[in-house]
């Protein structure tokens, strides 16, 4: 608990989940740092949606403290701080663009005008009435993750929020979230494709519901002494499984 | 609980709604018609819709507004949506009277609707005053809202939440006194049916159609409304905000 001065957003201290039979997390420590972009990597079933629920408080967890801005995950205090947009998007598909953030705006108690800055963040504006089934999913995806920007959060966790989008949309996206940290936002994105990990400032990869690298971007390449992330994290799993496969942390 | 997120959260729902219309009809028309069925199927045996029919108001808003309640609010929990909230500042309270904010008000209009068609065009005698029909047919109706809320909380899948109609409503059909009076039952399924919410229901109407007046109307109604705000209450504190 002793880790809320050293200003990271997120501390999770000897957090253990399990989901079913399965245990997820034994035991796992993690920091988020304050006002960056945070890449959560890895393989499907790795558990970083498990990570991300924790985090935003809906994941029932069978031990061990995760500390949110400095208040207990879950808290009060955090629902309106901290913002989460689910892995599927997490959206009314039978109302309107407009309809949808109107109502979650509502809630958390955001200005109006917020609804025009989200739309136009995420390239929506001229679709507001449209009903969201009637749209692709990838602009599905953006009217969950607008959601998400409504107010003015201190966090915002995203799980897997490029998935099924085109190459310039997640470059759009990117420079969305880039600006967002730059305004003081701090910022935790799941993915599992590989080359968004350069885009971020930190990044952790989760494998099997261990953390394998705790890293920067250049850290990760310098350290494998590869060109490229998705041949860094082989390099890294190799180096995971070699020593059997211990639990090290 | 705070009224701006139940009133955003019922808002909400009815604008949902407005965008499926035929679940509209459903809550708005459909009794309407198995009503009219019914008083058809008895025109040529004197009293025998006068008898049952009102028994028969009860009932059909009750098993519509349980199915629309159940599927819609099982959707949420399906879609995410549910877990999103969740992390808002909405209460739990707000979620549940919000829904039974929005259907209450679909249920006033099938009340309005339906009774006035079971009594210009269907014909039933009434010897209460007919707004007290009404309000047993919108108390029925949020009695079936509030179970249904309360039972999506017991399943995972849409099918699962339609397996509760032989469960929970048919049970409560076939005791609750439209098929034999209570009084004439076998003890033990008198006394169940005493436990019943939907046995206080059809009481209600019979009085009110027998044109009793006072405690005969009031006591059974009470019955009603204290199960359907214990079912919204139950409702609230099953959900939860973690979950595995």
């Amino acid at each position: 608990m002793n880790k809320l001065i050293t200003g990271s957003a997120v501390a999770v201290r000897d957090l253990r989940v399990k989901r079913g039979k399965n245990q997820v997390f034994d035991g796992l420590d993690v920091d988020i740092p304050r006002g960056e972009v945070t890449g959560l990597l890895g393989p499907s079933g790795c558990g970083k949606t498990t990570l991300i629920r924790s985090i935003v408080g809906v994941q029932k967890v069978a031990g061990g403290t995760v500390t949110v801005l400095g208040a207990p995950a879950g808290s009060k205090s955090l629902r309106t701080r901290v913002a989460y947009d689910t892995q599927t998007a997490s959206v009314y598909t039978d109302l309107s663009i407009h309809q949808n953030l109107h109502y979650f705006a509502r809630l958390i108690g955001a200005p109006k005008a917020d609804i025009d800055r989200v739309l136009e963040q995420v390239g929506l504006a001229d679709r507001r009435h449209q009903t969201v089934e009637s749209l692709s999913g990838g602009q599905e995806n953006r009217v969950s993750l607008a959601v998400a920007m409504l107010g003015r959060p201190d966090l915002i966790v995203l799980d897997e929020p490029t998935v099924g989008l085109d190459p310039v949309l997640r470059a759009e996206l990117w420079t969305v979230f880039r600006a967002l940290a730059d305004s003081g936002v701090t910022l935790l994105v799941s993915s599992h494709v590989m080359d968004e990990a350069l885009r971020c400032d930190r990044l952790i990869l989760l494998r099997s519901g261990r953390i394998i690298a705790d890293t920067t971007p250049s850290g990760l390449l310098a350290g494998t002494g590869t060109k490229d992330p998705d041949a860094a994290f082989l390099a890294l799993v190799q180096k995971d499984s070699a020593p059997s496969s211990g639990a090290e942390a | 609980m705070t009224l701006a997120r139940t009133l955003a959260t019922a808002g909400r729902v009815l604008r949902q709604l407005g965008h499926d219309p035929r679940s509209i009809a459903l809550m708005v028309v459909a009794p309407s018609l198995l009503v009219g069925l019914f008083a058809w199927l008895f025109s040529d045996q004197d009293g025998v819709f006068d008898q049952f029919g009102g028994a028969i108001l009860a009932l059909f808003p009750f098993i519509v507004m349980f199915l629309i309640t159940s599927i819609t609010t099982l959707r949420e929990r399906r879609s995410g949506t549910l877990e999103r909230l969740m992390t808002t500042p909405i209460g739990k309270p707000d979620f549940i009277v919000g829904y039974a904010l929005a259907f209450g008000l679909m249920a006033v209009l099938q009340a309005v609707i339906t009774v006035t068609f079971a009594v210009w065009v269907c014909g039933l005698e009434v010897d209460g005053p007919l707004w007290q029909l009404g309000l047993v047919a919108v108390v029925d109706a949020l009695l079936g809202t509030a179970l249904g809320l309360l039972a999506s909380a017991f399943a995972r899948t849409e099918f699962q939440a339609v397996q509760f109609m032989p469960v929970l409503v048919f049970p409560q059909i076939i005791l609750g006194g439209l098929f034999m009076p209570r009084d004439q039952m076998p003890h033990v399924l008198h006394a169940i049916s005493d436990w019943l919410p939907l046995s206080y229901a059809i009481d209600t109407i019979n009085a009110v159609t027998a044109g009793d007046e006072g405690w005969d109307v009031w006591h059974p109604l009470l019955v009603v409304v204290a199960y359907t705000v214990g079912a919204l209450i139950l409702a609230s504190l099953t959900l939860r905000r973690r979950t595995p």
